[in-house]
Protein backbone atom coordinates (compact mmCIF):
# COMPACT_ATOMS: atom_id res chain seq x y z
CA UNK A 1 0.00 0.00 0.00
CA UNK A 2 1.33 3.43 -0.91
CA UNK A 3 0.67 6.86 0.57
CA UNK A 4 -1.80 7.70 -2.21
CA UNK A 5 -4.07 4.90 -1.01
CA UNK A 6 -3.64 5.75 2.65
CA UNK A 7 -4.12 9.51 2.12
CA UNK A 8 -7.35 8.83 0.18
CA UNK A 9 -8.65 6.60 2.99
CA UNK A 10 -7.71 9.23 5.59
CA UNK A 11 -9.52 12.04 3.79
CA UNK A 12 -12.62 9.99 2.95
CA UNK A 13 -14.04 8.08 5.93
CA UNK A 14 -16.43 6.37 3.51
CA UNK A 15 -13.55 4.39 2.00
CA UNK A 16 -12.65 1.02 3.58
CA UNK A 17 -9.47 0.60 5.61
CA UNK A 18 -6.71 -0.13 3.05
CA UNK A 19 -5.16 -3.63 3.02
CA UNK A 20 -1.67 -4.00 4.46
CA UNK A 21 -2.41 -2.36 7.81
CA UNK A 22 -2.04 -4.71 10.77
CA UNK A 23 -2.45 -4.74 14.52
CA UNK A 24 -0.50 -6.77 17.09
CA UNK A 25 -3.63 -8.36 18.54
CA UNK A 26 -5.51 -8.99 15.32
CA UNK A 27 -8.08 -6.27 16.10
CA UNK A 28 -9.76 -4.44 13.20
CA UNK A 29 -7.31 -1.71 12.08
CA UNK A 30 -10.25 0.50 11.02
CA UNK A 31 -10.65 1.59 14.64
CA UNK A 32 -6.98 2.65 14.75
CA UNK A 33 -7.14 4.34 11.35
CA UNK A 34 -10.00 6.37 12.83
CA UNK A 35 -7.53 7.97 15.26
CA UNK A 36 -5.75 9.59 12.31
CA UNK A 37 -9.00 10.41 10.50
CA UNK A 38 -10.19 12.14 13.65
CA UNK A 39 -6.86 13.93 14.26
CA UNK A 40 -6.92 15.39 10.77
CA UNK A 41 -10.52 16.62 10.75
CA UNK A 42 -10.63 17.85 14.35
CA UNK A 43 -7.29 19.68 14.14
CA UNK A 44 -8.38 21.44 10.94
CA UNK A 45 -11.78 22.39 12.35
CA UNK A 46 -10.01 23.70 15.47
CA UNK A 47 -7.69 25.77 13.28
CA UNK A 48 -10.69 27.31 11.50
CA UNK A 49 -12.46 27.92 14.83
CA UNK A 50 -9.42 29.82 16.06
CA UNK A 51 -9.29 31.96 12.91
CA UNK A 52 -13.03 32.73 12.78
CA UNK A 53 -14.19 33.09 16.42
CA UNK A 54 -16.91 35.67 15.68
CA UNK A 55 -18.25 33.78 12.67
CA UNK A 56 -18.44 30.71 14.90
CA UNK A 57 -20.15 32.60 17.73
CA UNK A 58 -22.61 34.20 15.31
CA UNK A 59 -23.82 30.91 13.77
CA UNK A 60 -23.26 28.74 16.85
CA UNK A 61 -20.79 25.90 17.42
CA UNK A 62 -22.90 23.17 15.81
CA UNK A 63 -23.50 25.04 12.56
CA UNK A 64 -19.89 26.23 12.37
CA UNK A 65 -18.50 22.74 12.97
CA UNK A 66 -20.75 21.21 10.32
CA UNK A 67 -19.78 23.94 7.84
CA UNK A 68 -16.08 23.67 8.70
CA UNK A 69 -16.20 19.88 8.37
CA UNK A 70 -17.60 20.19 4.85
CA UNK A 71 -14.94 22.78 3.98
CA UNK A 72 -12.15 20.58 5.39
CA UNK A 73 -13.24 17.65 3.23
CA UNK A 74 -13.58 19.78 0.09
CA UNK A 75 -10.48 21.93 0.58
CA UNK A 76 -7.85 20.31 2.79
CA UNK A 77 -4.76 22.48 3.39
CA UNK A 78 -2.16 22.66 0.65
CA UNK A 79 0.65 24.02 2.84
CA UNK A 80 2.17 23.02 6.18
CA UNK A 81 1.96 26.70 7.16
CA UNK A 82 -1.46 26.64 8.76
CA UNK A 83 -1.76 30.33 9.73
CA UNK A 84 -3.72 31.16 6.57
CA UNK A 85 -5.68 27.93 6.19
CA UNK A 86 -9.18 29.27 5.97
CA UNK A 87 -8.39 32.08 3.53
CA UNK A 88 -10.79 30.32 1.15
CA UNK A 89 -13.51 29.82 3.79
CA UNK A 90 -15.38 33.11 3.10
CA UNK A 91 -15.87 32.21 -0.58
CA UNK A 92 -16.86 28.70 0.46
CA UNK A 93 -19.46 30.12 2.86
CA UNK A 94 -20.90 32.20 0.01
CA UNK A 95 -21.58 28.98 -1.90
CA UNK A 96 -22.60 26.88 1.14
CA UNK A 97 -26.33 26.37 0.71
CA UNK A 98 -27.24 26.11 4.43
CA UNK A 99 -25.62 29.54 4.98
CA UNK A 100 -27.67 31.31 2.28
CA UNK A 101 -30.11 32.59 4.92
CA UNK A 102 -27.24 34.65 6.38
CA UNK A 103 -25.97 36.74 3.43
CA UNK A 104 -23.69 38.76 5.75
CA UNK A 105 -21.75 35.66 6.79
CA UNK A 106 -19.09 35.59 4.00
CA UNK A 107 -18.11 39.21 4.71
CA UNK A 108 -18.07 38.63 8.47
CA UNK A 109 -15.57 35.83 7.80
CA UNK A 110 -13.64 38.10 5.38
CA UNK A 111 -13.31 40.69 8.15
CA UNK A 112 -11.85 38.05 10.48
CA UNK A 113 -9.45 36.91 7.75
CA UNK A 114 -8.41 40.55 7.18
CA UNK A 115 -7.55 40.79 10.89
CA UNK A 116 -5.39 37.67 10.60
CA UNK A 117 -3.56 39.05 7.55
CA UNK A 118 -3.03 42.36 9.35
CA UNK A 119 -1.66 40.56 12.40
CA UNK A 120 0.94 38.54 10.48
CA UNK A 121 1.88 41.04 7.76
CA UNK A 122 5.48 42.18 7.34
CA UNK A 123 6.91 44.79 9.69
CA UNK A 124 7.65 48.23 8.25
CA UNK A 125 8.46 51.66 9.63
CA UNK A 126 5.73 54.32 9.52
CA UNK A 127 6.17 57.51 7.57
CA UNK A 128 7.82 60.29 9.62
CA UNK A 129 7.21 64.04 9.64
CA UNK A 130 10.58 64.41 7.92
CA UNK A 131 9.53 61.97 5.16
CA UNK A 132 6.36 63.96 4.58
CA UNK A 133 8.31 67.24 4.52
CA UNK A 134 10.81 65.80 2.06
CA UNK A 135 8.04 64.54 -0.26
CA UNK A 136 6.34 67.93 -0.22
CA UNK A 137 9.65 69.67 -0.96
CA UNK A 138 10.16 67.81 -4.25
CA UNK A 139 9.11 69.11 -7.65
CA UNK A 140 6.30 66.55 -7.77
CA UNK A 141 2.88 68.13 -7.49
CA UNK A 142 1.08 66.92 -4.35
CA UNK A 143 -1.62 65.28 -6.46
CA UNK A 144 0.98 62.98 -8.05
CA UNK A 145 2.51 61.73 -4.78
CA UNK A 146 2.13 58.05 -4.04
CA UNK A 147 1.19 57.02 -0.53
CA UNK A 148 2.35 53.51 0.40
CA UNK A 149 0.25 51.83 3.05
CA UNK A 150 1.78 49.82 5.87
CA UNK A 151 1.91 46.09 4.83
CA UNK A 152 -0.71 45.28 7.49
CA UNK A 153 -3.39 47.51 5.93
CA UNK A 154 -6.47 45.66 4.64
CA UNK A 155 -9.76 47.04 3.37
CA UNK A 156 -13.18 45.49 3.69
CA UNK A 157 -16.25 46.83 1.84
CA UNK A 158 -19.48 45.04 2.58
CA UNK A 159 -23.11 45.36 1.58
CA UNK A 160 -23.87 44.33 5.16
CA UNK A 161 -23.24 45.79 8.60
CA UNK A 162 -20.48 43.28 9.36
CA UNK A 163 -18.21 45.88 11.00
CA UNK A 164 -20.87 46.62 13.63
CA UNK A 165 -21.65 42.93 13.85
CA UNK A 166 -18.02 42.10 14.54
CA UNK A 167 -17.69 44.95 17.07
CA UNK A 168 -20.79 43.75 18.91
CA UNK A 169 -19.10 40.40 19.51
CA UNK A 170 -16.22 42.16 21.29
CA UNK A 171 -18.47 43.68 23.93
CA UNK A 172 -21.21 41.90 25.93
CA UNK A 173 -23.26 45.10 26.32
CA UNK A 174 -23.28 45.65 22.54
CA UNK A 175 -24.03 41.98 21.94
CA UNK A 176 -27.24 42.29 23.98
CA UNK A 177 -28.42 45.04 21.59
CA UNK A 178 -27.61 42.99 18.49
CA UNK A 179 -31.32 42.65 17.67
CA UNK A 180 -31.51 46.41 16.98
CA UNK A 181 -28.75 46.27 14.36
CA UNK A 182 -29.86 46.73 10.74
CA UNK A 183 -27.63 44.11 9.15
CA UNK A 184 -28.66 45.18 5.62
CA UNK A 185 -26.81 48.51 6.00
CA UNK A 186 -23.56 48.65 3.94
CA UNK A 187 -20.39 49.15 5.98
CA UNK A 188 -16.66 49.42 5.35
CA UNK A 189 -13.53 49.11 7.46
CA UNK A 190 -9.81 49.61 7.29
CA UNK A 191 -8.02 46.85 9.21
CA UNK A 192 -4.42 47.24 10.32
CA UNK A 193 -1.95 46.34 13.04
CA UNK A 194 -1.31 48.73 15.92
CA UNK A 195 1.16 47.83 18.68
CA UNK A 196 1.01 44.14 17.75
CA UNK A 197 -2.79 43.87 17.60
CA UNK A 198 -5.12 43.86 14.60
CA UNK A 199 -7.47 46.86 14.79
CA UNK A 200 -10.73 47.32 12.90
CA UNK A 201 -11.47 50.97 11.99
CA UNK A 202 -15.03 51.57 10.75
CA UNK A 203 -14.75 54.05 7.86
CA UNK A 204 -17.08 55.68 5.31
CA UNK A 205 -17.17 54.04 1.88
CA UNK A 206 -15.03 56.85 0.39
CA UNK A 207 -12.16 56.21 2.80
CA UNK A 208 -12.31 52.48 2.03
CA UNK A 209 -12.21 53.13 -1.73
CA UNK A 210 -9.40 55.69 -1.26
CA UNK A 211 -7.33 53.24 0.80
CA UNK A 212 -7.94 50.44 -1.69
CA UNK A 213 -6.75 52.73 -4.46
CA UNK A 214 -3.59 53.56 -2.47
CA UNK A 215 -3.02 49.82 -2.01
CA UNK A 216 -3.03 49.63 -5.83
CA UNK A 217 -0.26 52.31 -5.86
CA UNK A 218 -2.48 54.97 -7.46
CA UNK A 219 -1.26 58.57 -7.10
CA UNK A 220 -3.09 60.79 -4.62
CA UNK A 221 -5.27 62.59 -7.19
CA UNK A 222 -6.34 59.29 -8.79
CA UNK A 223 -7.19 57.69 -5.43
CA UNK A 224 -9.06 60.79 -4.34
CA UNK A 225 -11.10 60.90 -7.58
CA UNK A 226 -12.05 57.23 -7.20
CA UNK A 227 -13.14 57.86 -3.62
CA UNK A 228 -15.13 60.95 -4.62
CA UNK A 229 -16.87 59.00 -7.38
CA UNK A 230 -18.01 56.35 -4.93
CA UNK A 231 -18.88 58.67 -2.03
CA UNK A 232 -19.85 62.31 -2.55
CA UNK A 233 -19.08 63.06 1.11
CA UNK A 234 -15.46 61.95 0.75
CA UNK A 235 -13.10 64.41 2.48
CA UNK A 236 -9.49 63.98 1.35
CA UNK A 237 -7.95 65.93 4.23
CA UNK A 238 -9.90 63.93 6.81
CA UNK A 239 -9.01 60.66 5.10
CA UNK A 240 -5.30 61.50 5.05
CA UNK A 241 -5.40 62.57 8.68
CA UNK A 242 -7.09 59.32 9.67
CA UNK A 243 -4.61 57.13 7.79
CA UNK A 244 -1.59 59.06 9.13
CA UNK A 245 -2.73 59.18 12.76
CA UNK A 246 -3.78 55.52 12.77
CA UNK A 247 -0.40 54.35 11.51
CA UNK A 248 -1.57 53.19 8.08
CA UNK A 249 1.09 54.96 6.01
CA UNK A 250 4.65 53.76 5.60
CA UNK A 251 5.89 56.19 2.94
CA UNK A 252 4.98 59.18 0.77
CA UNK A 253 7.02 59.60 -2.37
CA UNK A 254 6.98 60.75 -5.99
CA UNK A 255 5.75 58.09 -8.43
CA UNK A 256 8.36 55.80 -9.94
CA UNK A 257 8.94 57.05 -13.50
CA UNK A 258 9.26 54.28 -16.06
CA UNK A 259 11.78 55.43 -18.64
CA UNK A 260 11.31 53.87 -22.07
CA UNK B 1 21.27 23.14 24.59
CA UNK B 2 21.51 22.94 28.39
CA UNK B 3 20.77 19.52 29.92
CA UNK B 4 17.85 21.03 31.77
CA UNK B 5 14.07 20.97 31.62
CA UNK B 6 12.39 23.11 28.95
CA UNK B 7 8.84 24.05 28.04
CA UNK B 8 6.86 24.30 24.83
CA UNK B 9 6.20 28.03 24.41
CA UNK B 10 2.50 28.74 24.05
CA UNK B 11 1.15 32.07 22.71
CA UNK B 12 -1.07 32.49 25.79
CA UNK B 13 2.02 32.32 28.05
CA UNK B 14 4.20 34.73 26.10
CA UNK B 15 3.56 37.80 28.24
CA UNK B 16 3.92 35.83 31.51
CA UNK B 17 7.22 34.40 30.29
CA UNK B 18 8.54 37.85 29.41
CA UNK B 19 7.45 39.49 32.66
CA UNK B 20 8.29 36.61 35.03
CA UNK B 21 11.41 35.31 33.25
CA UNK B 22 11.02 31.86 34.89
CA UNK B 23 14.15 29.83 35.60
CA UNK B 24 13.80 27.27 32.84
CA UNK B 25 16.47 25.68 30.67
CA UNK B 26 15.02 26.41 27.22
CA UNK B 27 11.84 26.95 25.23
CA UNK B 28 10.66 25.04 22.19
CA UNK B 29 8.36 26.30 19.42
CA UNK B 30 6.81 24.67 16.38
CA UNK B 31 8.60 26.07 13.35
CA UNK B 32 5.46 26.25 11.20
CA UNK B 33 3.70 28.52 13.71
CA UNK B 34 6.29 31.21 13.03
CA UNK B 35 6.29 31.07 9.24
CA UNK B 36 4.57 34.43 8.84
CA UNK B 37 6.03 37.68 7.49
CA UNK B 38 6.07 39.80 10.64
CA UNK B 39 4.00 41.02 13.56
CA UNK B 40 3.72 39.99 17.20
CA UNK B 41 4.65 36.31 16.76
CA UNK B 42 8.14 37.26 15.59
CA UNK B 43 8.48 40.18 17.96
CA UNK B 44 7.65 38.09 21.03
CA UNK B 45 9.71 35.08 19.95
CA UNK B 46 12.65 37.43 19.41
CA UNK B 47 12.23 38.74 22.98
CA UNK B 48 12.12 35.18 24.37
CA UNK B 49 15.14 34.19 22.28
CA UNK B 50 17.17 37.06 23.80
CA UNK B 51 16.66 35.46 27.22
CA UNK B 52 16.57 31.69 26.59
CA UNK B 53 18.05 28.97 24.40
CA UNK B 54 15.55 27.85 21.76
CA UNK B 55 14.68 24.47 20.29
CA UNK B 56 12.93 24.65 16.90
CA UNK B 57 10.57 21.72 16.30
CA UNK B 58 9.23 21.05 12.81
CA UNK B 59 5.86 19.38 12.31
CA UNK B 60 5.36 19.81 8.57
CA UNK B 61 8.40 18.73 6.56
CA UNK B 62 6.99 15.25 5.83
CA UNK B 63 10.39 13.55 5.96
CA UNK B 64 8.76 10.16 5.45
CA UNK B 65 6.71 11.35 2.49
CA UNK B 66 6.87 9.53 -0.84
CA UNK B 67 6.91 12.90 -2.60
CA UNK B 68 10.13 14.95 -2.81
CA UNK B 69 10.69 17.33 0.10
CA UNK B 70 9.00 20.71 -0.29
CA UNK B 71 11.90 23.01 -1.19
CA UNK B 72 9.93 26.15 -0.35
CA UNK B 73 9.38 24.69 3.12
CA UNK B 74 13.09 23.92 3.48
CA UNK B 75 13.82 27.55 2.60
CA UNK B 76 11.34 28.74 5.20
CA UNK B 77 13.04 26.53 7.79
CA UNK B 78 16.44 27.82 6.76
CA UNK B 79 15.24 31.43 7.15
CA UNK B 80 13.81 30.77 10.61
CA UNK B 81 17.04 29.09 11.71
CA UNK B 82 19.07 32.05 10.41
CA UNK B 83 16.81 34.44 12.26
CA UNK B 84 16.60 32.72 15.65
CA UNK B 85 19.74 30.56 15.75
CA UNK B 86 18.06 27.72 17.69
CA UNK B 87 20.28 25.29 19.58
CA UNK B 88 18.60 22.37 17.80
CA UNK B 89 16.15 21.68 15.01
CA UNK B 90 14.07 18.53 15.14
CA UNK B 91 11.53 16.77 12.92
CA UNK B 92 9.53 13.54 12.94
CA UNK B 93 9.87 10.06 11.51
CA UNK B 94 6.49 10.44 9.80
CA UNK B 95 4.76 11.89 6.76
CA UNK B 96 2.09 14.57 6.58
CA UNK B 97 1.90 15.80 2.97
CA UNK B 98 0.80 13.94 -0.12
CA UNK B 99 -0.66 14.79 -3.53
CA UNK B 100 -0.53 18.51 -2.87
CA UNK B 101 -2.41 18.22 0.42
CA UNK B 102 -1.11 18.78 3.94
CA UNK B 103 -2.94 16.43 6.31
CA UNK B 104 -1.91 18.13 9.58
CA UNK B 105 -1.15 14.83 11.32
CA UNK B 106 1.99 12.73 11.78
CA UNK B 107 1.28 9.61 9.75
CA UNK B 108 2.90 6.19 10.10
CA UNK B 109 5.43 4.53 7.81
CA UNK B 110 6.16 0.92 6.88
CA UNK B 111 9.64 0.11 8.13
CA UNK B 112 11.17 -1.49 5.03
CA UNK B 113 14.23 -0.88 2.87
CA UNK B 114 12.40 1.45 0.45
CA UNK B 115 11.26 3.68 3.30
CA UNK B 116 14.73 3.57 4.88
CA UNK B 117 16.34 4.69 1.64
CA UNK B 118 13.82 7.51 1.19
CA UNK B 119 13.95 8.74 4.80
CA UNK B 120 17.76 8.75 4.75
CA UNK B 121 17.76 10.76 1.51
CA UNK B 122 15.32 13.26 2.98
CA UNK B 123 17.29 13.59 6.23
CA UNK B 124 20.49 14.09 4.20
CA UNK B 125 18.81 16.72 2.04
CA UNK B 126 17.45 18.53 5.11
CA UNK B 127 20.80 18.50 6.90
CA UNK B 128 22.58 19.79 3.78
CA UNK B 129 20.03 22.53 3.28
CA UNK B 130 20.01 23.61 6.93
CA UNK B 131 23.77 23.04 7.29
CA UNK B 132 23.39 21.29 10.62
CA UNK B 133 22.52 17.84 11.93
CA UNK B 134 18.87 17.47 12.86
CA UNK B 135 17.21 15.42 15.57
CA UNK B 136 14.64 12.88 14.35
CA UNK B 137 11.75 12.07 16.68
CA UNK B 138 10.33 8.59 17.20
CA UNK B 139 6.60 8.67 16.38
CA UNK B 140 3.48 7.74 18.33
CA UNK B 141 1.79 5.08 16.22
CA UNK B 142 -1.50 3.21 16.23
CA UNK B 143 -1.11 1.05 13.14
CA UNK B 144 1.55 -1.31 11.82
CA UNK B 145 2.25 -2.41 8.23
CA UNK B 146 2.43 -6.00 7.08
CA UNK B 147 5.30 -4.94 4.76
CA UNK B 148 7.58 -3.81 7.65
CA UNK B 149 10.84 -5.74 7.89
CA UNK B 150 12.53 -3.63 10.61
CA UNK B 151 11.47 -2.92 14.16
CA UNK B 152 11.04 0.82 14.71
CA UNK B 153 14.08 0.95 17.00
CA UNK B 154 16.27 -0.82 14.43
CA UNK B 155 14.93 1.43 11.68
CA UNK B 156 15.83 4.55 13.70
CA UNK B 157 19.24 3.03 14.42
CA UNK B 158 19.88 2.64 10.70
CA UNK B 159 18.76 6.21 9.92
CA UNK B 160 21.08 7.55 12.64
CA UNK B 161 23.97 5.41 11.42
CA UNK B 162 23.57 6.33 7.75
CA UNK B 163 22.80 10.07 8.09
CA UNK B 164 24.57 11.12 11.29
CA UNK B 165 21.36 12.72 12.55
CA UNK B 166 20.55 12.69 16.25
CA UNK B 167 17.52 11.32 18.03
CA UNK B 168 14.76 13.22 19.74
CA UNK B 169 13.52 10.55 22.11
CA UNK B 170 9.86 11.16 22.92
CA UNK B 171 9.19 8.93 25.91
CA UNK B 172 5.44 9.46 25.78
CA UNK B 173 5.53 8.27 22.16
CA UNK B 174 7.53 5.22 23.30
CA UNK B 175 4.94 4.40 25.95
CA UNK B 176 2.01 5.06 23.58
CA UNK B 177 3.45 3.04 20.68
CA UNK B 178 4.64 0.14 22.82
CA UNK B 179 1.25 -0.12 24.53
CA UNK B 180 -0.51 0.10 21.15
CA UNK B 181 1.66 -2.64 19.62
CA UNK B 182 2.05 -4.95 22.61
CA UNK B 183 5.77 -4.19 23.02
CA UNK B 184 8.00 -3.70 26.06
CA UNK B 185 8.89 0.01 26.35
CA UNK B 186 12.18 -0.56 28.19
CA UNK B 187 13.34 -3.12 25.63
CA UNK B 188 12.36 -0.71 22.83
CA UNK B 189 14.47 2.07 24.40
CA UNK B 190 17.41 -0.25 24.99
CA UNK B 191 17.41 -1.17 21.29
CA UNK B 192 17.71 2.49 20.19
CA UNK B 193 21.03 4.23 19.31
CA UNK B 194 21.00 5.97 22.70
CA UNK B 195 24.35 7.67 22.12
CA UNK B 196 22.55 9.87 19.55
CA UNK B 197 19.83 11.20 21.88
CA UNK B 198 20.04 15.00 21.84
CA UNK B 199 16.71 15.85 23.44
CA UNK B 200 13.89 14.13 25.31
CA UNK B 201 10.17 14.90 25.05
CA UNK B 202 7.63 14.22 27.79
CA UNK B 203 3.88 14.67 27.27
CA UNK B 204 0.48 13.32 28.21
CA UNK B 205 -1.78 10.92 26.35
CA UNK B 206 -5.43 9.87 26.36
CA UNK B 207 -6.61 6.31 26.96
CA UNK B 208 -9.04 4.68 24.54
CA UNK B 209 -9.75 1.13 23.38
CA UNK B 210 -9.13 -0.66 20.12
CA UNK B 211 -11.71 -2.84 18.32
CA UNK B 212 -11.29 -5.74 20.79
CA UNK B 213 -11.17 -3.62 23.92
CA UNK B 214 -7.38 -3.56 24.33
CA UNK B 215 -5.91 -0.24 25.53
CA UNK B 216 -5.29 2.20 22.68
CA UNK B 217 -3.29 5.22 23.86
CA UNK B 218 -3.68 8.47 21.94
CA UNK B 219 -0.81 10.95 21.88
CA UNK B 220 -2.75 14.20 22.48
CA UNK B 221 -0.42 16.45 24.51
CA UNK B 222 -3.47 17.47 26.50
CA UNK B 223 -2.85 16.14 30.02
CA UNK B 224 -0.06 15.84 32.60
CA UNK B 225 2.74 13.35 32.00
CA UNK B 226 1.74 9.80 32.99
CA UNK B 227 3.60 8.00 35.80
CA UNK B 228 4.75 5.29 33.38
CA UNK B 229 6.43 7.99 31.26
CA UNK B 230 8.04 9.62 34.31
CA UNK B 231 9.44 6.22 35.16
CA UNK B 232 10.93 5.85 31.66
CA UNK B 233 12.50 9.31 32.06
CA UNK B 234 14.09 8.45 35.41
CA UNK B 235 15.41 5.19 33.99
CA UNK B 236 16.80 6.89 30.88
CA UNK B 237 18.53 9.68 32.79
CA UNK B 238 20.00 7.20 35.29
CA UNK B 239 21.55 5.44 32.32
CA UNK B 240 22.57 8.35 30.05
CA UNK B 241 22.96 11.26 32.45
CA UNK B 242 21.16 14.62 32.18
CA UNK B 243 19.62 15.47 28.78
CA UNK B 244 17.57 18.48 27.62
CA UNK B 245 14.02 17.43 28.52
CA UNK B 246 10.97 19.16 27.10
CA UNK B 247 7.50 19.19 28.62
CA UNK B 248 5.04 19.35 25.69
CA UNK B 249 1.49 20.60 26.11
CA UNK B 250 -0.52 21.59 23.06
CA UNK B 251 -4.12 20.98 24.16
CA UNK B 252 -6.00 21.88 27.37
CA UNK B 253 -3.07 24.19 28.08
CA UNK B 254 -3.01 25.13 31.80
CA UNK B 255 -1.45 28.25 33.33
CA UNK B 256 2.30 28.73 33.09
CA UNK B 257 2.82 27.94 36.80
CA UNK B 258 1.29 24.46 36.34
CA UNK B 259 3.61 23.69 33.43
CA UNK B 260 6.59 25.06 35.35
CA UNK B 261 5.86 22.71 38.25
CA UNK B 262 5.79 19.78 35.81
CA UNK B 263 9.09 20.97 34.36
CA UNK B 264 10.50 21.23 37.88
CA UNK B 265 9.81 17.52 38.39
CA UNK B 266 11.79 16.69 35.25
CA UNK B 267 14.54 19.04 36.41
CA UNK B 268 14.82 17.23 39.76
CA UNK B 269 15.51 13.98 37.92
CA UNK B 270 18.21 15.72 35.88
CA UNK B 271 19.79 17.45 38.90
CA UNK B 272 19.84 14.37 41.14
CA UNK B 273 21.71 12.26 38.63
CA UNK B 274 25.04 11.01 39.90
CA UNK B 275 27.61 9.16 37.78
CA UNK B 276 27.43 5.43 38.40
Amino acid sequence: MNQTTLAAALLDPGLPCPPGLTTWNGSDPTRRLAVHRNNIVVSLIDALSATFPVTRQFVGDDFFHAMARTFVHRQPPTSPVMAFYGAALPDFIASFVPAQALPCLPDLARLEMARLHACHAADAALVSREDIGAALATDTPICELVIACHPSVQVLRSAHAVVSLWAAHQDDALLEQLGELDVTRPESAVVLRQAGDAVVLPVPLGVAVFTQSLLHHRPLAHASAEAQASDQHFDLAAALQLLLTQGAVSSISPPIRHTP
Amino acid sequence: MPARAGLGLKPQHMSDVLTQCPDIGFFEVHAENHMVAGGPLHHLLGCVRERYPLSLHGVGLSIGGEAPLDEAHLRRLHDLIERYEPAVFSEHLAWSSHGGHFLNDLLPLPYDSDTLHRVCNHVDQTQCHLRRPILLENPATYLAFSSSTFSEADFLGEVVRRTGCGLLLDLNNVHVSCTNHGLDAEAYIDALPLHAVGEVHLAGHAVDEDAVGAPLLIDHHGSPVDDAVWHLHERLIARLGPLPTLLERDNNVPCLATLLSEAARAERTLMHWTPA
